[in-house]
């Protein structure tokens, strides 16, 4: 088991310094200046954009650039973005939370529909019930983001009025960020009705975020519980007369749930990467909106920054997915 | 005002979260971010609304809705005979806002006058280098070259002194970056060890104080209690960041907000049939143009700048690209602006007469050239991109072939900077309503040389004549001087002027007195709410 935790931790370090590379790369192969964009039709001297460049470190060469990042990450300083100046690490630390809110709120949906809905499809195989979980599936998981929160906004916010349109509590309310989850925090705040407010603005950004990982986590169970329904140890208990219902979710189901759950694992990295734009519709103040906004300004650092740390956060879930499974089922421990 | 909203109000007053049961609340769906909250340090509207706009005040100050300047802070000013020192007397009993970080213990007086402006000029001022530093707008009105001392002659009266006569220096001091912060403050934080403070906290002496900032979220304001103009009708402010126009638009319908600026092009249509909102409109201080590259054949020719203005159909771009939300340009700076010279003939569409012209410089074949198209709506044009194929199916009828050429909108700012194009579509915004700031900074020799002169031309009976406007004080004779300007520019028509815009900017009927900024400003001090 030792051996196998530290064969895996052994990859972050070549992963960590890949991404930083990436990121840093990436964002500078966009063409675009910085300094021209801060500008405008305005317009700088050549003297004055050169002065400009030189002031934010950007005149140096690339590779000595990169290198003085890699020092300063080093040592836990991931920059100043160019243009407010703000530490990187507190801008994503203060808006992080409001994501991660987010995003477990639309997983929480996807899975609370998701799995009863493709149990019930495998159960009722080849009935209408499957048939329009199928093309549901379907349908969500081929749905555009931004047109499908518009649609969602136009017709519970604007139409129907049942949900406000954006945004992540009632502008009425302050509360003071203590953990970042609005959810908590209004719950410690001297004004603890704010909660239902907070509750009421999440739902259909969880819903239009939720949408894709609902349908994957459907499919995934429909055809992941078939296949255990056709295996002998299930039919034999069927055989044996115990109640049907139980042989589905207790039998069958556990060992069903096994693929489930890694694909659920894997939908940490799809969710962030629907967070940007579900945040930018839904005025939602949290990472993805950040990173869409630094990248139209060209805010090197920030979007160094923030593409670095959310890579963090996806690489701890996939090396605690792979250190559960190893526990789970050592097997894999030993292979490879 | 919808029920979600009444309810929220309606809890907040019970709570005495707000004060008074009858507090009035105004929501502002804003467009982004703000960069922070020095007007000094940024450039971009935004920046602006969030701050200068609302927080501070000026020594001058455009008067709501104009482009006309008004006293501010100074009551009143002198100019001497030979028009380079000015004296400015101020208001007395100016209070600066109380906020978390800092108590005022006296009124605003000439101290903070001499500390708003030296702190850019100057850079060995300690506040030079505090947040970056970098004064983009105080370097691009080129306050640096022009100022040689600000100082304080008493508590109530500053004297600005300068190196050249310049006309339109008032009007620019009117503008954000000339914003007024306290020199008690800034003094307090730098012995606390804490500058960047003073850009992040923001205090002034105008109508609204900052309460909070959540990134990204919410900017919460609450009216200055002792605004020396008179405490706001409004006690709260709120802007909402809502970076899609679409859902802007959905905010303003579910009452969500009262107003929103920049709607998208294509709702317009549906919001003037709607009840919900009342759709503001006016004609934008702007101008949208395309740019001949003068240092490049053959556009040094005038013939061929003359051929190519008489092939353009400038009729049908204003209908296709602006749909009825724009005007044909035929002067370099809006009708709006004093010294417009409604007398200029423009190039009427005449490709025989184009053709002819092309004929005598040479090119009876025509040439090759390229028309660069921004790949970003702006103000001033809302599809250039749309606006460059029309252009060059009119010149191809006039034998010239004309590429298409687009840029990342940074990547395209620098090489037209750099000079790398042969034609190109770009515009104007006024900052202050002075034709200065538009026959100047766009088509002076100075703005030449990586300016913003686009066209790169600098032609010296037109730059005398700016130039001269600029020394000479009454408005009568500057008039007259750029009217002549105007005539010039037109004979040797290194722009094709296409048109200037409409302003939209949509509000809810519940919203009183609103006015349109034609210099494109969001200001709350004077508009508003219906019980």
């Amino acid at each position: 088991m030792f051996a196998f935790v530290f064969r895996r931790l052994g990859l972050v370090v070549p992963t960590f310094l890949g991404v930083t590379l990436f990121a840093f790369v990436l964002i500078r192969l966009i063409p675009g200046d910085p300094v021209a964009l801060m500008a405008g039709e305005r317009g700088l001297t050549p003297e004055r954009h050169a002065q400009m460049l030189a002031q934010l470190g950007l005149d140096r060469p690339m590779v000595e650039q990169y290198f003085s990042y890699l020092a300063a990450l080093a040592q836990g300083d991931f920059g100043r973005s160019l243009v407010t100046r703000s530490p990187v690490l507190n801008d994503f630390l203060t808006l992080f939370p409001a994501t991660l809110e987010l995003s477990f709120a639309a997983m929480l949906f996807a899975v609370v529909i998701g799995l009863p809905a493709g149990i019930l499809a495998a159960v009722r195989r080849g009935s209408t019930l499957d048939h329009t979980v199928m093309a549901g599936a379907l349908t969500g998981y081929s749905m555009p983001i931004f047109w499908w929160g518009l649609l969602l906004i136009m017709l519970f916010s604007v139409t129907l009025g049942w949900t406000p349109v954006s945004g992540r509590i009632s502008v009425m309310y302050y509360v003071e960020p203590v953990t970042g989850f609005m959810l908590i925090d209004t719950l410690l705040s001297d004004e603890p009705e704010a909660f239902w407010s907070a509750l009421h603005h999440l739902v259909l950004p969880a819903i239009v975020l939720g949408t894709i990982p609902l349908a994957v986590i459907a499919r995934m169970t429909r055809s992941s519980m078939l296949e255990v329904l056709g295996e002998d140890y299930v039919r034999t208990a069927r055989a044996k007369g115990l109640n049907p219902t139980r042989v589905v979710l207790v039998h069958a189901l556990r060992n069903a749930l096994i693929p489930v759950i890694t694909v659920i694992g894997l939908q940490v990295g799809l969710l962030l990467a629907g967070a940007i734009l579900t945040e930018t519709i839904f005025a939602w103040p949290g990472i993805g909106k950040w990173l869409i906004e630094s990248i139209g300004r060209r805010d090197y650092p920030s979007v160094q920054g923030g593409i670095l740390l959310v890579s963090c956060v996806v690489i701890a879930v996939n090396l605690i997915v792979d250190l559960l499974y190893g526990i789970i089922n050592p097997r894999i421990r030993h292979a490879r | 005002m919808n029920k979600a909203l009444m309810g929220a109000v309606a809890a907040a007053a019970l709570l005495g979260a707000v004060g008074a049961a009858e507090a009035k609340t105004m929501v502002y769906c804003s467009e982004g971010s703000p960069e922070g909250f020095n007007p000094q340090l940024f450039t971009t509207g935004t920046t602006f609304d969030a701050s200068s706009r609302n927080v501070y005040n000026r020594l001058v100050e455009f008067e709501r809705g104009t482009t006309t300047v008004q006293p501010g802070l100074a009551e009143r000013y002198e100019v001497s005979d030979d028009g380079l020192t000015y004296t400015f007397h101020l208001r007395k009993g100016v209070k600066f806002q109380t906020t978390k970080g800092f108590t005022p213990s006296r009124d605003f007086n000439a101290d903070d006058v001499v500390f708003s402006f030296m702190r850019q000029l100057d850079p060995n001022h300690p506040y030079n280098k505090v947040s970056g530093g970098t004064y983009e707008y105080f370097q691009g009105m080129s306050m640096p070259s022009l100022l040689k001392t600000v100082e304080k002659v008493d508590d109530h009266t500053v004297r600005f002194v300068l190196n050249r006569p310049e006309a339109p220096f008032i009007a620019n001091i009117a503008m954000d970056f000339a914003s007024i912060l306290s020199a008690e403050y800034a003094d307090q934080m730098m012995k606390a060890g804490t500058p960047e403070k003073v850009d992040l906290e923001p205090v002034g002496t105008g109508p609204y104080q900052l309460v909070n900032y959540q990134k990204d979220a919410v900017i919460r304001y609450k009216a200055h209690p002792d605004y020396w103009r008179g405490k706001s009708s409004l006690d709260t402010l709120v802007f909402s960041i809502t970076p899609d126009a679409s859902v802007r638009y959905a905010k303003i319908q579910a009452g969500e907000c009262h107003v929103m600026p920049y709607p998208n092009p294509a709702d317009l249509a549906k919001m003037k049939e709607d009840p919900k909102v009342n759709l503001m409109s006016q004609e934008g201080l702007n101008i949208g143009y395309l740019a001949f590259n003068v240092r490049k054949k053959p556009f040094d020719d005038v013939k061929v700048r003359q051929a190519l203005n008489l092939a353009v159909n400038k009729a049908a771009i204003i209908d296709a690209i602006y749909q009825g939300a724009g005007k044909a340009a035929k002067n370099p700076i809006p009708p709006t602006i004093w010294s417009y010279n409604d007398k200029v003939e423009d190039y009427a569409y005449d490709p025989e007469k184009a053709k002819a012209l092309l004929k005598e410089a040479g090119f009876e074949n025509g040439f090759e050239t390229d028309i660069w198209a921004m790949p970003v709506q702006r103000p001033y044009n809302p599809n250039a991109r749309r606006m460059a194929e029309m252009i060059q199916a009119d010149w191809a009828a006039v034998g010239v072939k004309a590429q298409i050429v687009s840029y990342e909108w940074g990547e395209y700012l620098k090489r037209a900077q750099a000079g790398e194009h042969q034609t190109l579509l770009l515009g104007w915004t006024g900052d202050n309503g002075d034709p200065d700031n538009f026959l100047a900074v766009l088509l002076g020799c100075d703005a030449a040389n990586g300016g913003s002169n686009y066209a790169g031309w600098c032609y010296k009976p037109f730059d005398d004549l700016v130039m001269k406007a600029k020394t000479v004080s009454g408005q009568a004779e500057r008039t007259k001087l750029y009217e002549e300007a105007q005539v010039i520019f037109k004979e040797q028509a290194p722009w094709v002027t296409i048109a200037h815009s409409v302003v939209y900017q949509p509000i809810r009927p519940e919203v009183t007195d609103w006015k349109i900024d034609p210099l494109g400003g969001h200001y709350f001090y004077g508009p508003g709410l219906k019980d």
